[in-house]
């Protein structure tokens, strides 16, 4: 098939950056979103012009390394990761827009590039156990209940890719941040540092200036993990259980 | 030109054998050195070894830690581990990777378990039958001690992971639930859904996070090693630091140390396609191969024989699913070709030829995933492939799930198997329920690597390797679930203990960035670069990547033979040769540019790959993951020789005759069987 | 444009008082008041159906309210100072939270779908502010300023809300402005639990969207009636 394409080009954070339009032709259905551009670079890079720089890694859907707003959806119209993206998704003739994720928190490196490392940071902030290697227990010495352990499961399947944000319209990252607050409270290994957790953790989130939550459920939506809006209201829960213990 | 590979190296006379065994495919192809020994591991009993090392590593001064310096290359389980708990340990540690973040490390892809002789099953696991099951599965071509301690440390694994919060699956009374994995006897593989290596991951580097917020780590993403720097003032060469590209300023920074920790994984991509993450590569460790560390048994690949098969020629990576399907779906192609392309719903029953059940009646589908990729692939190259024609041969072979359905009901295969067919549905776009599923083998993972001793030191004092890196614990083949379990050993348990007693004589005299070795390297880094940028020739990096990795994989790949692997050195070598000369990178040196991130890949790929032919040429045996075609029995298996090539072959990098150093392998707590599954 | 980002620093010190969550703690409490507020308000108007002097008997009974413990209209003022209170915090909540949106994505996108959102939620902001103009102006309809716009007398509460929604375009006013209520209350009365940390799992999660859609229809639709009847002459002096 044959797509006409409008890309984020920007070569470098001090940019400008602009739309620019692409045609390609033989898209065959069974390319990858992300195999679909590497077709297009190739083809950039034989006429002479810089192919378009995105980010990928894994390409199975659990790096959390690709991104994409494509038609104004975070990683496509598909619940799924970009790399797992099928053209078979769109039709012949299709044009198809390709923005990079927008926030303050994210900026732009290079054409659909960001910078995550605001995640990084948040994690950094509190989203652990602290454990130093050598000093853990026997693992069979706390036992967890099932359904604790299948929720926390859950919700750590977060792969921190940021579509969560990306589809926010305050550019908030709760989701991101409800999904680490869920997954270590469930477990009782994670409740000494509960109160600190959070407090630090929605800290950090607001000083690398992502927005606040208004409960839209945009996020939940765009989620490729599937993960549930309720990892919000635990995160509101425990940080009002925090402020409840003076934090 | 400036950049040309340094074919006219000559190796150290010293490092030189004396003779040349004339029988000897490789011949011409090398030059024989002396042999290698591995001093570090202790004597003794097998199962003291660990506990006396530990013992008799020289300890640092908590005092002294924080005026050492440690760099880390990579941020997989084996390289988030080591970080964390050197930070911890009050180190202060230098973390790098190519990904935005620590957590894209492609650990994360590991979907089945981790390995750990708990014995919570009380179904007779020690750490004993772990190493025993481990060698084993090597074909006995690993080191009994570096396994037995690997056995060892694997269940303190699983209680930190637990202590961290890792998910593991649980039974309804809490424990942890175990399953058997990889046709062991015994249930030891812990699991989180099919997300274990993501889960594990997420624990080490939330480990290696909380670390850079006590201020002993801190972490380099978008950061990418080119160069290492060795320096000699008088006592002998010593890794100290390394160079690296900042991937988005392009800009090229020294980082010095007191020690490297090389955790860049394994170079599975070589073959373009394979199961790695696009940017998995081995040039963090050819560049330390070039600068004198050997690389051990690079020919030793394991391909794993349930991938989703290629489409075109666009695809760009392969993917995996579980092998656990071939446990209820039958494996056929047609009989006749003419049927190939035909819906495989409308061939009739007796035009199928379910062909490991034929050829091998006992095991029939479940046979060892060597055998079973082979027979796919003989399958195809008859040509009664199944699937798109992908340059002119058809990849692929059923996998069918009717009679499962007919026996389990459509509800009793999707409680099994959801998750992996939804996968193949959403990548294929075809329902595995009602049309039968098709895979191919793919390249899955090295157990080659760098040489290590028991301490994990690579042959370059200073430089340690860990993880897929290295070669040390998986012998010629590596089990299910147990590179989860090695990743996190090395990392979490094994090196922070060696590296003490090298670091116990730091720290070492500080040096100047403009010392020599120092200018040198990043020099020879500036210069790669802007060769690649000054070529301006006709074909883009991929189409090398990709032809380089078709060679591989038809002559270095599920079987190889003299004639095969020496004609695949000569393409490599013409093909570099070509590369050189004729890529086209556009953009600058001074920008995010990841046409030229590959071109300094491809480039190290072209070396690494025609060492990985020399070594299979050398190997004229069949062991694991390492099948040379002269060497099998009257039915067809693989057949090693212990009486020649009871080795570890240890390269050591002389330009375009490598020097071969061998490390006998000795076992004292096993007994080397030949492997039988029929 | 360049777009900065707040630099990878870690933050010291942390308050959770000081974080957004709090402000929407305190916009959820705050928007609990006016949701008790309005059911009881929507409760009070229905007696216009009961008649003129039990509408303007229930209207006198707001000012006896608590008496003799308080003064005349004493309770009626500790209701307003807690609404006036309330207001306050809601919108600076509000604007806070606004601001900070509006810094959190300075280039917008060329194409953006909505995706799992209502409609009702994307007009949270403008919806809030539409909501502020007409209490204003309701306020000086029927409390402060007492406006008749028919001319009539003001000092009878039963006759000036017959007057009023007698007017046809007065009606529309109110009745967008319900509109507009229920939209706000759909949204914000499921957004209030999930801020409380009430909606932990699927089921509490469904039971709050559907309790709110279900109070929010409740209270715009009783808010509604009267206007309605009014202007049907069902309702008369």
């Amino acid at each position: 098939m044959k797509l006409t394409l409008n890309i984020w080009r920007q070569t470098d954070a001090n940019d400008a950056g602009a739309m620019h339009t692409y045609q390609v032709d033989d898209v065959s259905p069974d390319m990858s979103f992300l195999e679909m551009l590497d077709v297009l670079n190739e083809d950039l890079n034989a006429k002479d012009e810089e192919p378009i720089a995105f980010d990928s890694d894994c390409r199975e859907g659990i790096c959390g390394m690709c991104s994409l707003m494509i038609n104004g959806e975070p990683h496509g119209p598909e619940v799924t990761t970009t790399c797992q993206l099928h053209m078979r998704s769109f039709k012949d003739g299709d044009t198809i827009t390709i923005e990079p994720w927008r926030a303050s928190a994210f900026p732009v490196l290079k054409d659909l590039c960001v910078d995550r490392s605001a995640f990084d940071r948040i994690i950094q902030a509190g989203g652990y156990i602290s454990v130093n290697t050598g000093s853990a227990p026997e693992a069979h010495s706390v036992p967890v209940p099932r359904d604790d352990a299948m929720r926390a499961f859950n919700v750590a399947t977060c792969i921190g890719c940021g579509a969560c944000v990306a589809a926010c319209p305050n550019g908030s990252a709760s989701l991101f941040m409800g999904a680490k607050i869920t997954h270590l409270g469930e477990l009782p290994q994670g409740q000494p540092e509960r109160d600190s957790r959070v407090t630090n953790m929605v800290a950090q989130h607001d000083h690398e200036g992502f927005g606040g939550c208004t409960n839209i459920g945009e996020c939940a939506a765009a989620c490729p993990k599937e993960i549930p809006l309720d990892v919000i209201s635990q995160l509101n829960k425990d940080l009002r259980t925090a402020i409840k213990h003076g934090h | 030109m400036t950049d040309m590979p340094d074919t006219t190296l000559t190796p150290d006379p010293s490092h030189v054998a004396e003779g040349h065994p004339s029988s000897d495919d490789a011949a011409g192809y090398y030059t024989p050195g002396t042999p290698l020994t591995d001093t570090k591991a202790p004597g003794g009993p097998i199962a003291d070894r660990w506990q006396t090392r530990k013992f008799e590593a020289r300890l640092v001064n908590p005092a002294n830690r924080r005026k050492l310096d440690v760099i880390i290359v990579g941020t997989g389980l084996a390289g988030a581990s080591a970080a964390a708990t050197m930070g911890e340990a009050g180190y202060n540690v230098k973390s790098f990777c190519y990904q935005d973040s620590p957590r894209r490390a492609h650990s994360i892809a590991a979907q089945g378990g981790i390995n750990a002789a708990k014995n919570y099953k009380e179904d007779g696991d020690s750490a004993h039958r772990l190493f025993y099951d481990t060698v084993k599965g090597g074909d006995y071509r690993s080191r009994e001690s570096n396994v037995y301690r690997l056995a060892e440390v694997s269940v303190n694994i699983i209680d930190q992971c637990v202590a961290q919060g890792v998910p593991f699956a649980r039974e309804y009374g809490g424990l942890l639930d175990n399953r058997s994995f990889g046709g062991v006897q015994v249930s030891r593989t812990f699991y989180a859904r099919g997300q274990t290596g993501q889960q594990l991951l997420i624990g080490a580097y939330q480990a290696l996070e909380r670390q850079v917020a006590a201020g002993t780590v801190e972490t380099f993403t978008r950061h990418e090693m080119l160069e290492l720097i060795v320096v000699d003032d008088g006592d002998g060469p010593r890794a100290r630091g390394i160079i690296v590209r900042d991937m988005v300023t392009g800009e090229i920074e020294t980082h010095l140390a007191d020690v490297v920790v090389l955790a860049s994984g394994g170079y599975g991509n070589v073959f373009f396609l394979s199961t790695n993450a696009m940017g998995c590569n081995v040039t963090a460790a050819w560049r330390a191969h070039r600068k004198g560390a050997y690389m051990a048994n690079p020919c030793y690949t394991q391909i794993h024989p349930t991938c989703i098969p290629v489409t075109g020629s666009h695809q760009s990576k392969l993917t995996l699913m579980s092998e656990s399907l071939r446990n209820d779906g039958r494996i056929w192609v047609p009989k006749k070709k003419e049927d190939c392309d035909k819906d495989p719903r409308s061939i009739a029953e007796e035009d199928r030829d379910y062909f490991l059940e034929r050829i091998y009646p006992s095991f029939g589908n479940l046979v060892p995933r060597d055998i079973a990729s082979r027979a796919a692939k003989y399958m195809c190259d008859e040509g009664r492939g199944v699937g798109p024609e992908v340059d002119g041969v058809r990849r692929g072979v059923y996998l069918d799930f009717q009679d499962a359905i007919a026996r389990l009901g459509k509800e009793g295969v999707e409680e099994k198997y959801d998750n992996l067919l939804d996968m193949y549905e959403r990548i294929t776009g075809e329902n595995p329920y009602e049309v039968p599923m098709r895979i191919y083998p793919a390249v899955h993972y090295v157990m080659g690597g760098l040489w290590v001793d028991y301490d994990l030191q690579s042959t370059i004092p200073g430089l340690f390797v860990t993880g897929e890196a290295n070669f040390s614990d998986h012998g010629a083949n590596r089990l299910g679930a147990s590179a989860l379990m090695q990743g996190l050993a090395d990392g979490y348990f094994v090196l922070p203990h060696t590296i003490r007693d090298y670091l116990a004589d730091a720290p070492f005299e500080k040096i100047p960035e403009d010392h020599p070795a120092v200018v040198e390297a990043k020099q020879a880094v500036t210069e790669r670069i802007e060769h690649f940028l000054t070529v301006n020739g006709t074909r883009s990096v991929d189409s090398y990547h990709r032809e380089l990795g078709n060679i591989m994989w038809e002559y270095c790949g599920m079987e190889r033979t003299e004639d095969g692997l020496k004609k695949a050195i000569d393409l490599i070598r013409s093909l570099k040769d070509d590369f050189y000369r004729n890529v086209k990178v556009l953009g600058t040196a001074d920008s995010l540019n990841q046409s030229l991130e590959k071109a300094g890949r491809v480039a190290d790929f072209f070396e690494l790959g025609e060492l990985m032919c020399i070594d299979a040429l050398n190997r004229r045996e069949s062991c694991g993951g390492h099948f040379r075609a002269e060497s099998q029995t009257e039915d067809g298996e693989a057949l090693r020789h212990d009486d020649q090539f009871a080795y570890v072959a240890a390269w050591e990098f002389a330009g375009e005759k490598p020097v071969l150093h061998k490390e006998e392998l000795t076992y004292t707590a096993i007994e080397m069987k030949q492997r039988s599954y029929k | 444009m360049a777009i900065q980002n707040s630099g990878p620093t870690l933050v010291q010190g942390a308050r959770a008082t000081q974080s957004t969550i709090f402000l929407k703690i305190l916009m959820a409490a705050s928007g609990a008041v006016f949701i008790a507020f309005v059911l009881l308000h929507m409760y009070g108007n229905l007696k216009a159906f009961n008649g003129h002097d039990a509408y303007n008997e229930y209207a006198e009974h707001l000012r006896e309210l608590g008496t003799p413990m308080l003064p005349h209209s004493g309770a009626l003022w500790i209701i307003r100072a807690v609404l006036i209170l309330s207001l306050v915090v809601h919108v600076y909540c509000a604007a806070t939270l606004w601001k900070r949106a509006k810094k959190a994505r300075t280039v917008r996108y060329q194409v953006k779908k909505h995706t799992g959102a209502i409609f009702a939620s994307r007009m949270m902001r403008w919806g809030g502010v539409t909501l502020l103009l007409f209490i204003i102006w309701h306020l000086l309809n029927f409390t402060i300023g007492k406006v008749n716009v028919t001319g009539g007398a003001t000092n009878d509460p039963y006759n000036l809300v017959v007057d009023s929604f007698s007017t046809w375009w007065l009606t529309v006013i109110y009745l967008v402005a319900m509109a507009m209520l229920g939209a706000h209350l759909h949204h914000g009365i499921w957004s209030a639990t999930q801020t409380l940390g009430l909606t932990n799992s699927d089921r509490t999660r469904k039971l709050a969207k559907n309790s709110a859609f279900t109070l929010a229809v409740v209270i715009a639709g009783g808010f509604s009636l009267v206007p309605i009847f009014v202007l049907a002459g069902v309702i008369n002096k």
